[in-house]
């Protein structure tokens, strides 16, 4: 199982006190599988995506990665899972402003020590990015941009992607077209995607979907 | 409060408690000095010179003039010395004990010209000296000079006085037609009730002739003057706040020296010397002179009289004096209203008038 | 606009200060710490003025004439006595010199019976002090820090019991005793005055007293000066202070400039809502003008008080530097001038002006539709970059041309300014070019993107960067400076000071008994004796010396004819100091008036480190002729160093001659070094105040970004960095910049130093040094800008280390 998570828990303190997001959640997605998470606005989806990252702590409950649980794991222990398994399309493209096109592709596959130049060749072809890689993420569109972001997920060749609304910034068309690449590549790349979205028609191009509705998963599958 | 006053200060060897002590420090005590002794005589010439043992001392000159064109006009001089310590023998070239004080002044019916010069002893920058018969006064290029070449005539028979101030100079030469005249018991002249005196002598017999130099010109001048020796280690009572002073010269030859001390508590105490033609003086104690205000005049923000009615009932005396130039004020350190007169009444004649302590 | 409206708009300005609490203490921090470096700086210089002011109108030298013997000796007494009984109104003062040592003491005597009122000390012309008291009273006058600091060691009884009599009277400089002439005649012994004053006007029909005063030979006419030595002398020591208050101002504002611009750019969305709401752009900028009034009227106030502060510490060092330098007293209590409250207000207003006017055009050019681009306030472009190297390449031009070229102090001062503000505009292209060329041949990528990274934030910080390249550059160049000077003057001490024991004796009846007691004891006696005079006007020493291998050898000659030391000693002629050579423009081979009467060729020039006044040399011999009434009392004496303690003791044993009338080398090296070392403590505290305002620019700097770092940071946590190795990541970018500022700081700092030594050196004080490296010093200072760049950031490493993954998450959510 590439991801799965048992029972999990996290709440919140607001202004009107403690909140829970998520309550006793569990969920597996097996490898080279899709799932789509549908939800209003702020019901969790996003936190449940961070948890999965590493990038919170839940209150209860496991999430194991290719069977390691990370929530035992500290910073030091979760970096290296963020920096080789995962790579993450946020809603904010959340490039790096001081490198190049090219440079924020190929930053974290460098980090993690699995530089391929001809997959991030082909995936910057495939984003249709070769005109823009010595160009700086400010000089290109914003359409442009949330490709770069795919295209850093991607080239890293994670286990698992995790994205939050990727096509969130862009217009329904734009929107398609960089959804449609993105799945393509993943399906080349043979890993796992957890992907939030409020979009039923975006959920619908992954295999399974799941709606998330006060803490818990409703197996409702539209 | 300012540096002038101050200076005054230092003259009248004072301490903070200046105004307390009688018009310009004068009714200090004398613990130290020597004192007026009623049995010492005065003797001349010895007399003519300072006395560094007594802690007060001056030379006053005051003369009548009148210029080639018949105009009337007024000239002072003076030197005061004032001990600063008893004379304990001690001195340097910059200091023996004594300090000095000019005064010289011209006075017109419209203008009043004065001058003051300090100096310390011991720098011969100011001094007295008399040489067998030979008479010398001097503050800077100040003096008061004997002229006389024969042995057996007085020092102050014939003498040169010049004096120089920022706008005016003079230089009087004056031979005198007469006798001194010892003021009071033999030139033992009491300034109060509880017996402060001090040794008082004129001359008032001098025939002046000279020139007197001002912005506009030098001019002729001849005339009348009177000379003022006095020194004292006292001669005012602590109470006594100032004086009003006059010598006259009457058409009659006859001359009147005639004075008024006046207490805090507005009592007063006169004395006057009445000098007959031939030099012979009558004195007259308390009371029996009377001068009495009769005109006031604003001068330097104070208010002055500058007209009297001074009777001397003994030798029939009645007359009134007026100011040749109301606004004849000494403004110097130790400011004081000094300036010719004329009487008219029982007896006509020119003189000088002197008021301090206003 | 109505009151709601103004109301409305305002409560949304004010808003962003109370969510950037740090960004408000920045602001206030930078402009209170500007206003009060600046504004400390100029009352330590108006403190210092206004004692000149006192020394230069004491006696009234600024109103009236004098009349002093040509030579500048005490005259006769019945000279003051002729001119009086002349007729002419003057008045006598003794001034001289009383013991020795740094208490030594300047005394006047006065005669305040005939010295013009105007001429009187400020307290006995307004009567708070009674003339009789120092007239008959026999005090003296003297503030209360010159008794506190204690009388000089070589008084005699009586002179400690007149002293003992003191009024004291702070209006006076520290160092001075007035007292009556009588009084001070006894207390140094001495008779006749040294000048006459000459009142104004004169008497009535008298000639002219220049005409008296030709037929008297000897005497000359002083006329009145308005401006005096002290000030002139000292002039280039306060240009010196202003320079550094103004490098302080600009670093200040630095500070200020980045946080207004930062607010502004944070602000820029609510500016743009509020103008689309109908807020009248006029009423916006009124209302921001009057926001940025309000900050310089705190600020001025905080920085009145610190630079209060600042001035009441510093002044006592301001002072032993005066004093060391040029024997100038400037007391050590500063009096508070209402008119700083205003200057320290000014400079603050002048500063959020200065500050503040290219945010105020921002909002004045702000378009209301077009959105915003993160980052552009700071994000210089590469043209405009480009264009401030070539003006600061300029202006590094137009110092070489002055270092070439220029003369005069005031050219100097600007020349130095072209050099480090031309230094400064270079370096953010210069350190962009260095990071570029650096980053392409990183292929690591965190080490790549790390380069990238501080290429990115340069604009941002290059404002501060700046503030510490000047700060660095200047210390260097002082550092340098002071390090050449205390190189050259121990060298010069050895050479000058070469006799191993001097000797001053009182009188020729003890100068006798010493040297019969001396001469079978040690290997040389080499007598020499001075006396006071004037070159060219100013007042000067002359000095006679023997023949001796110890000076021939020794002596510090910085140009000579051959032989110079024999020949002058011989009375062929005369040696001068460095400083009278370059004040009167003099060279060996020239003729020099030693006195009115004799004229000798120039032999040689000397270094005269740390002597303001001009000096010349003759043998003894000739001395002896031309001042015989200043016997040679003073003696050096050659024997073994090892037996001088003994050697000293025995002299006072066998001929009474006090221990204080003997200094032996040792001390005196001592003494001067100490005097050196003081003279420079006012420079070094104000290096380090420098060094520490431009750390704390970088710190604001910092903090004021740190909210735009995580924007930079949060993808690569995000990308599986560790915070710890981010905040290490920031924290040793920060100690890059300040290496790499200290690399354009060290050619910058001695360019300085050689401009401080060759130019402002010789025009200030009328001497060259040899500029000398000290590696060490050079290390250490780079070290220290290190630590301060390292201190400036650990708080926001720190921060950044700690930082909630939330506040990273925060970004990714929602729209900044």
């Amino acid at each position: 199982m590439l991801l799965e998570l048992r029972n999990v828990s996290k709440s919140f303190e607001s202004g009107e006190g403690r909140v829970t997001v998520l309550k006793d959640l569990s969920l597996q997605l097996s490898a080279g599988h899709s799932l789509a998470l549908t939800g209003e606005s702020g019901v969790g989806k996003s936190t449940l995506l961070h948890l999965v990252a590493g990038l919170e702590r839940p209150d209860h409950g496991e999430i194991l990665i290719k069977g390691q649980d990370i929530t035992k794991l500290n910073d030091a222990g979760l970096a290296p899972i963020r920096r080789q398994s995962i790579g993450l399309v946020f809603q904010q493209f959340n490039l790096i402003p001081a490198l190049t096109i090219g440079d924020n592709l190929s930053f974290q596959a460098r980090l993690a020590g699995r530089y391929d130049r001809d997959w991030i060749a082909h995936l910057s072809q495939g984003l249709g990015l070769e005109t823009v890689l010595t160009r700086y993420p400010e000089e290109i569109s914003g359409g442009q941009q949330q490709r770069v972001a795919v295209g850093r997920a991607l080239a890293l060749r994670p286990d698992l992607i995790l994205a939050d609304e990727p096509t969130g910034n862009l217009d329904e068309e734009n929107g398609q077209a960089v959804l449609s690449l993105f799945l393509q590549l993943i399906a080349e790349s043979g890993a796992g995607l957890l992907m939030v979205t409020h979009s039923a028609r975006i959920a619908a191009a992954c295999e399974t979907r799941r709606h998330l509705s006060r803490g818990q998963l409703q197996a409702s599958d539209p | 409060m300012n540096a002038r006053s101050l200076l005054a200060l230092v003259f009248m060897w004072i301490a903070p408690v200046v105004y307390a002590q009688g018009f310009a420090g004068l009714g200090l005590s004398a613990e130290g000095y020597a004192a007026v002794d009623r049995s010492r005589p005065i003797t001349f010439p010895q007399d003519h010179t300072a006395h560094p043992d007594y802690r007060i001392e001056w030379w006053y000159l005051t003369a009548n003039l009148t210029d080639a064109a018949g105009n009337p006009l007024g000239a002072q001089w003076t030197v005061f010395r004032n001990a600063t310590r008893p004379a304990d023998g001690q001195s340097n070239a910059w200091e023996d004990g004594q300090i000095w004080l000019g005064h010289a002044a011209v006075t017109l019916p419209d203008q009043h010209y004065h001058s003051e010069r300090y100096a310390r002893g011991g720098t011969s920058q100011a001094g007295a000296l008399l040489t067998e018969n030979l008479l010398e006064i001097w503050i800077d290029d100040w003096g008061l000079q004997s002229l006389n070449t024969a042995s057996e005539t007085d020092a102050l028979n014939q003498i040169i006085v010049s004096a120089r101030g920022d706008t005016f100079s003079y230089e009087l030469t004056l031979t005198s037609h007469g006798p001194f005249v010892r003021h009071g018991v033999n030139g033992f002249s009491v300034k109060s009730n509880e017996g402060q005196a001090s040794y008082y002598y004129s001359q008032p017999f001098y025939q002046v002739s000279g020139t007197i130099t001002l912005p506009n010109g030098a001019r002729k001048v001849s005339g009348q003057a009177w000379l003022d020796r006095e020194w004292s280690s006292q001669p005012l009572a602590a109470d006594q706040a100032g004086w009003d002073w006059v010598s006259l010269h009457f058409e009659t030859g006859e001359k009147l020296m005639g004075f008024s001390l006046r207490s805090r508590d507005e009592t007063r105490f006169t004395s006057a010397t009445w000098i007959a033609a031939n030099g012979q003086p009558t004195a007259y104690g308390d009371g029996a002179l009377r001068m009495t205000p009769i005109v006031t005049h604003d001068v330097a923000g104070r208010t002055l009289p500058v007209g009297w009615h001074i009777t001397l009932p003994d030798q029939g005396l009645d007359i009134r004096t007026n100011a040749l130039n109301p606004n004849a004020w000494m403004g110097g350190t130790i400011p004081y209203w000094e300036g010719p007169v004329f009487s008219t009444g029982s007896h006509q004649g020119r003189g000088y008038l002197e008021m301090t302590g206003y | 606009m109505s009151r709601t409206l103004i109301l409305t708009t305002l409560s949304a300005l004010l808003g962003h200060w109370r969510r950037h609490p740090l960004q408000v203490f920045a602001l206030i921090a930078g402009l209170a710490l500007a206003t009060a470096l600046w504004s400390g700086v100029q009352a330590l210089n108006a403190e210092a003025r206004a004692s000149y002011a006192r020394a230069a109108n004491l006696l009234g030298q600024d109103q009236f004439d004098r009349i002093l013997r040509q030579d500048g000796r005490v005259m006769d007494q019945a000279i003051f006595s002729k001119l009086r009984r002349t007729g002419y109104l003057v008045s006598p003062l003794l001034e001289t010199r009383l013991g020795s040592g740094p208490n030594a003491l300047r005394v006047l005597g006065i005669d305040p019976l005939t010295l013009p009122v105007a001429a009187l000390p400020e307290r006995l012309q307004s009567g708070s002090i009674a003339v009789t008291d120092i007239l008959l009273e026999g005090q003296v006058l003297m503030t209360s820090d010159t008794a506190s600091r204690g009388l000089p060691p070589d008084l005699t009884e009586q002179a400690r019991t007149i002293l003992g009599n003191a009024r004291y009277d702070d209006t006076l400089a520290t160092g001075l005793v007035i007292g009556d002439i009588a009084t001070i005649a006894k207390l140094v012994g001495e008779t006749g005055p040294t000048a006459l004053i000459v009142s104004t006007p004169q008497p009535f029909g008298l000639a002219p007293i220049d005409t008296w005063l030709a037929s008297q030979g000897d005497l000359i006419l002083q006329q009145a000066e308005t401006s005096n030595d002290l000030a002139r002398l000292t002039d280039s020591f306060h240009l010196n202070l202003t320079a550094f208050g103004f490098l302080a101002f600009a670093v200040g504002l630095f500070i200020t400039h980045a946080t207004i611009g930062l607010a502004f750019e944070q602000r820029r969305t609510s500016l743009r809502a509020l103008r689309a709401l109908g807020v009248p752009l006029v009423g916006l900028i009124v209302l921001l003008a009057a926001e940025l009034g309000v900050f310089a009227l705190v600020s001025g106030v905080i920085g009145l008080g610190l630079g209060y502060g600042l001035a009441t510490t510093l002044l006592p060092e301001v002072s032993a530097s005066l004093r060391g330098l040029y024997g100038a007293d400037i007391g050590a209590a500063l009096q508070f001038d209402p008119i700083w409250a205003v200057a320290a207000l000014a400079m603050s207003s002048i500063g959020a002006t200065i500050a503040g006017a290219s945010a105020l055009w921002r909002v004045a050019r702000l378009p209301i539709l077009r959105s915003a681009t993160p980052n552009s306030w700071a994000q210089t472009s590469a043209a405009l970059r480009l264009v401030q190297a070539i003006l600061g390449l300029g202006l590094l031009a137009l110092s070489g041309l002055v270092v070439i070229f220029g003369s005069g102090l005031m050219i100097g001062f600007i020349g130095l300014a072209a050099l480090l503000l031309g230094g400064a505009l270079v370096l953010p292209f210069g350190l962009s070019v260095l990071l570029a060329g650096i980053a392409t041949r990183v292929r690591a990528p965190f080490l790549h993107w790390a380069l990238a990274d501080m290429r990115l934030s340069l604009p941002a910080l290059s404002l501060s960067l700046m503030a510490l390249l000047l700060a660095l550059s200047t210390n260097i160049g002082v550092s340098t400076m002071v390090g050449s000077f205390r190189a050259t003057f121990t060298g010069w001490l050895d050479q000058r000071l070469a006799s191993e024991l001097y000797l001053t004796t009182a009188t020729p009846e003890q100068a006798a008994r010493v040297t019969d007691y001396l001469t079978p004891r040690v290997d040389a006696i080499l007598p020499f004796a001075l006396a006071d005079t004037r070159f060219g006007g100013l007042p000067a020493e002359l000095h006679g010396l023997v023949d001796h291998a110890t000076y021939r050898d020794h002596w510090p000659f910085l140009e000579a004819l051959p032989d110079a030391w024999s020949q002058m000693t011989e009375g062929q002629g005369v040696v001068i100091n460095e400083q009278l050579a370059r004040r009167e423009g003099l060279e060996p081979g020239q003729d020099f008036d030693v006195t009115p009467t004799l004229t000798l060729p120039i032999l040689g020039i000397y270094s005269d480190y740390g002597n303001p006044e001009g000096q010349a040399i003759i043998g003894l011999d000739l001395f002896k002729t031309l001042f015989p009434e200043s016997p040679p009392l003073r003696f050096a004496l050659r024997t073994d160093p090892a037996t001088v303690t003994d050697l000293a003791a025995d002299i006072t044993e066998a001929t009474g001659l006090s221990p204080q009338s003997m200094i032996n080398q040792a001390a005196v090296k001592d003494i001067s070094l100490r005097v050196f070392e003081q003279t420079f403590q006012v420079t070094y505290a104000l290096n380090a105040l420098t060094l520490g305002v431009a750390g704390f620019a970088m710190f604001t700097s910092l903090l004021t970004l740190s909210e735009m770092r995580l924007l930079q940071i949060a993808p690569i946590w995000a990308a599986g960095q560790r915070r710890q190795k981010l905040a290490w990541a920031e924290f040793l970018r920060i100690i890059a910049f300040a290496s790499f500022c200290a690399i354009f700081a060290l050619p910058l700092g001695l360019a300085l130093a050689h401009y401080l030594l060759a130019i402002i050196n010789v025009e200030a004080f009328g001497w060259r040094l040899p500029l000398q490296i000290f590696p060490a010093d050079l290390v250490k200072l780079c070290a220290l800008a290190a630590g301060a760049a390292a201190i400036a950031a650990l708080w926001p490493a720190w921060q950044l280390a700690r930082l909630s993954p939330h506040r990273l998450l925060g970004l990714f959510a929602h729209e900044r």
